[in-house]
């Protein structure tokens, strides 16, 4: 059996974002990066079914940008994938969910995965759009949102979270492509012995370029900071000073102080 | 501007969410349809013309024959734009759609101008305009972002069928699991999001609550990793409080948290990050460290 796990490397969250020069995205200097919290979760679930196989499929892991992203791809290995696919794109910002999933999916037709397993979406751009237009193009089923994931004899059976804590089951014979939502699974910690062993795993290369030139089918601008629409007002200074301000406000401010 | 709007069911019933892909087609103006795959027992008032599938004959989940029906329903109407609610329902099938037509999608679209749409981006810290090449597009509108407006008149039924092969069986929906916590009912809700940074410290969120004389809420990572049980999530995939008083500790407002705490009475963030989303809607945004704040303000309290 073969597996594919497609990650994206995204700053991290708390970072201060500034505009790029032309205000399509942000600009990437300064900013630390690391794994999309949601492909955490399809790591984890691609390295649960090795296991729960016996060690049999093969897992591997693929990640598109600049040199980057390698250390996602390490982190993915060191947690049980077996090899890994880096495409290099170094304009990877400017490309969108289209021709994201057009490189995947050309790269992934070659090799005629089993399972693909994605985030649902990414924390940075939040489309939810390439996984599932990955297995469009592939021609192969999909199912999204997956809080739940059980597989035997070339069925998966997804539970889908909908809204309000009601959930949906769904049956689907692989090939399939799946998309994993937040806790799904508890994503493992890399130890060190493993992130040893992961330093021997193949990592190989491909051009974005010679995969697939798809022009884009959006373009992005005004990337910015929302206007704050609020009248709230924003504290800062000691604890102590803080704690005294705050409890003045609500006492004015609301009923629950007397 | 003509468009298809893609309404949603659930166990035959047509979600309230309809409503503002009303909304949203009234504030950008043009010729609307509808697409519904449901039932004929519940159909909305409307003014126009509906392409009604039968929810018993296909499922209310099943993404290959949706798309196919939903297809035909867009060689019918030509529309130029196609619009979905970004739930799970609309962002399972958007992209189906979109990929079929090779046409733009747009993502939880919050606002529009001009032939741009407005959407958040970085976790809702930052927004960015994203306008389509094509001359078709898909897009899915943000749950809230506009208002939900009752459609009038007797809409023109046209029911749509095939013959297309499922790729996926529809086993049936889970109720949610029943809550051990009201949170709904409480006048004071405390939260503790990740930037607690442990599950011990839950008890000093917990503390505050208890000094307060309110409830124990909670962001999703808190309890996805098993902090704290799902009952006291706060958000779309939990629950939605109105509170007199919300305190939200360490906590960074997401969108989806948002939704289940925004019509608070009044909203207290504590966030080391002067930049959350959460000063969006907070009434006092106090820039600390939770660690320090929180046990201050609780002993202050007692
Ligand atoms: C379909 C879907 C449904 C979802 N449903 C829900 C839902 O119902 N409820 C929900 O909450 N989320 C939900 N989420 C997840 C949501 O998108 C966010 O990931 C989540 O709300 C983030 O939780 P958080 O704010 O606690 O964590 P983060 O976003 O990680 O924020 C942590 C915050 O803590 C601050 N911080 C860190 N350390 C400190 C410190 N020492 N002192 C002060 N501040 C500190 C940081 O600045 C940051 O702002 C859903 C997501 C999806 C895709």
């Amino acid at each position: 059996m073969k597996i594919l796990v497609c990650i994206k490397q995204v700053p991290d969250m708390e970072s201060h974002f500034r505009p790029n020069g032309s205000a399509t995205w942000f600009d990437e200097s300064d900013l630390a990066f690391r794994m999309n919290e949601y492909d955490e979760y399809a790591v984890e679930e691609a390295v649960k079914l090795k296991e729960q196989l016996g060690g049999e499929p093969e897992i591997t892991v693929l990640s598109i940008g600049p040199d980057r992203v390698i250390e996602a791809i390490k982190k993915a290995l060191a947690i049980g994938c077996d090899r890994a696919v880096h495409i290099n794109e170094s304009a990877v910002a400017s490309k969108e969910p289209w021709q994201i999933a057009s490189i995947i999916a050309a790269y992934a037709r070659s090799i005629q995965f089993d399972l693909v397993f994605t985030g649902m979406q990414s924390q940075d751009r939040g489309s939810a759009q390439v996984g599932v237009l990955v297995a469009e193009l592939l021609g192969i089923p999909s199912t999204t949102t997956l809080v739940g994931f059980a597989y035997a004899d070339g069925v998966v059976t997804a539970t889908r979270e909908l809204e309000g804590g009601v959930k949906g089951k769904v049956r689907l014979k692989t090939p399939a492509l799946v998309t994993c939502q937040l806790g799904l699974n508890s994503p493992r910690y890399p130890t060190l012995p493993n992130i040893m062993k992961a330093r021997k795993k193949e990592i190989t290369t491909f051009q974005a370029g010679d995969l697939s030139s798809e022009p884009p089918l959006t373009g992005s601008s005004s990337f910015r900071h929302p206007e704050k629409k609020g009248s709230g007002v924003v504290l800062e200074g000691s604890v102590d000073e803080l704690v005294e301000k705050v409890i003045v406000i609500l006492k004015d401010k609301t009923a629950v102080l007397r | 501007m003509k468009l298809l709007l893609v309404g949603e069911y659930r166990e035959g019933r047509l979600l309230d969410t309809s409503a503002e892909l009303f909304g949203f087609a009234a504030a950008i103006g043009g010729d609307a349809s509808i697409f519904l795959v449901g039932s004929a027992e519940d159909v909305p008032a409307f003014s126009g013309a509906l392409y009604l599938v039968d929810a018993g004959l296909y499922g209310e989940y099943n993404p290959e024959v949706h798309k196919q029906l939903l297809l035909k329903a867009v060689e019918e109407v030509n529309p130029d734009l196609i619009v979905f609610i970004h739930s799970s329902y609309g962002w399972d099938l958007a992209p189906r759609v979109a990929a079929s037509l090779k046409v733009a999608q747009v993502s939880e679209v919050i606002g529009f101008a001009d032939n741009a749409y407005e959407v958040g981006c970085c976790n809702a810290k930052m927004h960015r305009n994203v306008t389509p090449s094509t001359s078709k597009a898909v897009i899915t509108i943000q749950a809230g972002a506009f208002p939900a407006l009752q459609s009038e008149g007797t809409p023109l039924v046209k029911v749509l069928s095939t013959d297309v092969a499922s790729t996926t069986e529809f086993l049936g929906y889970e109720p949610a699991e029943a809550k051990d916590v009201n949170l709904a009912k409480a006048e004071i809700v405390v939260s503790a999001g990740r930037g607690i940074g442990k599950k011990e410290n839950i008890e000093v969120i917990r503390s505050l609550a208890k000094a307060f004389g309110g409830e124990l809420g909670a962001s999703r990572p808190v309890v996805d990793a098993g902090w704290i049980d799902h009952g006291h999530q706060v958000g779309s995939t939990g629950q939605t409080v109105a509170p007199k008083l919300y305190v939200a500790c360490g906590i960074s407002g997401s969108i989806q948290h948002l939704a289940g705490m925004k019509k608070s009475g009044f909203i207290l963030a504590i966030n080391k990050d002067k930049d959350a989303p959460i000063g969006e809607v907070a009434d006092v945004l106090v820039v600390a460290d939770v660690l320090q704040f929180v046990p201050a303000l609780t002993a202050k309290l007692s």
